[in-house]
């Protein structure tokens, strides 16, 4: 008897509550795609909204930690063609940097994967370059090399050009055995093996290796800067902090993040024009 | 009698593993394969059959022995070989088409009209007419297996080499591949070395079968199929071919010093 009596409302209270559920749950749906689709950008702006909050209630002094609205306002206060020459400055560097990181790391990566006499004595080397931080190294390349920017370049390219290596390497070697045996089995020689199978077979591994250089192509720039430089974002940063213009230094900031973002996306377009294929198929 | 085109004679192959001990992958290997042959190879796992295929191929050089082709020992790779592997190994940047003339470029360095009609006649006989410029991951792996076969006789070789070239695909479509592979053959007739862990697989589809031993790999016995061509679904069901699967069988599991 306790059975049924305990099984009625079981079965009657889904139908109950199906009835209000039904279209709340309709609501609820469009709430979440809603919610999916807005969401990075609510959550930026409330961040942002509880910083600008953050300053007025606790009075944070603005050379501690500026209120959006004042690195806004601090942005604007810089006339156009002043940002314009820094970004340049900046860029310019970078995008060589990247540049000269890329012509010398692809041919190095494949001269690695090549021959094992190279990669047994080459390899150390990188590395140890690797573990040098380039950061306390900078001031040494600058007095080297003069004031110009042929330093900077050098140490972006520095910065930039091991993950590239690296990664190419492991998609050089990545390659199934059974497409180099086709391939030696067609005589086909080893610049086709290498240029034919290999180094397409490296693509992807290569892209995702230059989607992380550009962060650090921008980095580079700007330590170079922090050294030695009359132009460029990292200049203007150090600049605004002597005179205790933080807002204007973290404008500065926010348009290196900019600059960053910009380039990453770049090569996801570059990737998305040129080899498509190397994208996860949902991706295309 | 036509003269074989492969032979082995007395074949041995040993290998240094890494921790420096000699391992004898194959051991006094010696049968012929006739112009036209289909011969399956079969054996346990590690008992030397791919060994054997990059023998033939010219990539590796046996340590004792020799294998010929049309009478000259293999040195280095030849033309008139193709090959299918276990896995398609289909190159993603390429489309169906540019996937079969691959071995037209990767040796020649271009690709002709006449290559691409050709390539497109094997799509037909592999019966992917339709799917030329479709990319490679739209395609089941029976369909790939299927492009890697098309490649492999973009060249036109006499001997087709196949490393387990259906043990990756499901059981329904392994058949149906087996009876694609036949009807091929029968319309482009090659020396085929087909190597499989199947019993059933190897009956159906050889002429004759080469059983071998476990490490070291050695010719255990090599069974006539005299099953009557061409082959078709009644065959599975053939007494003669339930009696030589099971005497397969029971020869695979004896002990070598039984047998
Ligand atoms: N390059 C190599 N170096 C060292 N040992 C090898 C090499 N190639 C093969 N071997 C060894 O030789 C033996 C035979 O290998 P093989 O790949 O020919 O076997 P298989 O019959 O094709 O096996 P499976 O059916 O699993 O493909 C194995 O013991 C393997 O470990
Ligand atoms: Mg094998």
């Amino acid at each position: 008897m306790s059975d049924t009596t305990a099984a009625a409302p079981e079965t009657t209270l889904p139908e109950t509550d199906a009835a209000p559920t039904a279209p709340a749950a309709g609501v609820g749906t469009t709430l979440l795609a809603w919610l999916d689709r807005f969401a990075p950008a609510l959550a930026f702006a409330a961040a942002l909204a509880v910083w600008e909050a953050a300053t007025w209630v606790f009075a944070i002094p603005s050379f501690l930690l500026p209120a959006p609205s004042a690195i806004v306002a601090a942005g604007l206060a810089t006339p156009a063609e002043v940002w314009l020459g820094h970004i340049w400055a900046t860029l310019r560097v970078a995008l060589m940097g990247y540049l000269l990181a890329i012509a010398v790391s692809v041919p190095l990566a494949v001269a690695l994967a090549s021959s094992r006499l190279l990669s047994r004595t080459l390899y150390p080397m990188l590395v140890v370059v690797q573990s040098t931080p380039i950061v306390a190294v900078a001031p040494i390349i600058v007095v080297t090399l003069g004031a110009s920017d042929l330093p900077r370049v050098v140490i972006t390219f520095l910065i930039t050009f091991f993950p590239i290596v690296v990664s190419t390497v492991t998609g050089l070697l990545s390659t199934p055995e059974e497409l180099i045996e086709l391939s030696r089995s067609l005589r086909a020689g080893r610049s086709r093996e290498i240029l034919h199978i290999r180094l397409p077979y490296a693509v992807p591994h290569l892209v995702s290796a230059l989607k992380i250089s550009t962060t650090l192509a921008v980095i580079g720039a700007v330590v170079a800067e922090f050294v030695a430089a009359e132009r460029g974002l990292g200049f203007f940063i150090l600049f605004s902090t002597s005179f205790f213009k933080i807002p204007a230094a973290f404008a500065g900031l926010v348009v290196l993040v900019a600059i960053s973002l910009a380039l990453f996306r770049l090569v996801g377009l570059a990737q998305k024009m040129l080899v498509p294929w190397s994208l996860p198929k949902s991706e295309r | 009698m036509q003269p074989p085109v492969i032979s082995f004679k007395r074949l041995g192959q040993v290998f240094e593993t890494a921790a420096g001990r000699a391992v004898t992958a194959l051991d006094g290997v010696s049968f012929d394969i006739g112009r036209h042959e289909f011969v399956a190879v079969l054996g346990p796992s590690g008992c030397g059959k791919s060994t054997l295929l990059r023998l033939i191929a010219g990539l590796i050089a046996p340590t004792r022995g020799s294998v010929e082709i049309w009478g000259m020992p293999v040195t280095e790779p030849r033309d008139e070989i193709g090959i299918v592997f276990q896995r398609p190994t289909l190159l993603p940047w390429f489309d169906v088409l540019g996937n079969v003339t691959f071995p037209m470029r990767h040796k020649y360095g271009r690709v002709g009209e006449a290559e691409r009609a050709r390539a497109r006649e094997l799509l037909a006989l592999v019966d992917l007419a339709d799917f030329a410029d479709k990319r490679i991951d739209e395609l089941s792996g029976g369909m790939q297996q299927r492009v890697a076969i098309a490649r492999a006789l973009l060249l036109d070789p006499d001997i087709l080499l196949m490393d387990e070239p259906f043990s990756a695909l499901d059981a329904l479509t392994r058949d149906e591949m087996s009876f694609e592979l036949l009807r091929i053959w029968s319309e482009r007739p090659k020396t085929v070395l087909f190597i499989t862990h199947s019993i059933p697989e190897a009956v159906l589809l050889a002429d004759r079968i080469v059983v071998m031993t476990p490490r070291p790999g050695r010719v255990r016995e090599i069974l006539d199929v005299p099953l009557p061509r061409p082959r078709s679904l009644a065959t599975l069901t053939d007494p003669t071919f339930h009696a030589l699967a099971d005497h397969i069988r029971g020869t695979l599991f004896s002990r070598p010093a039984a047998a």
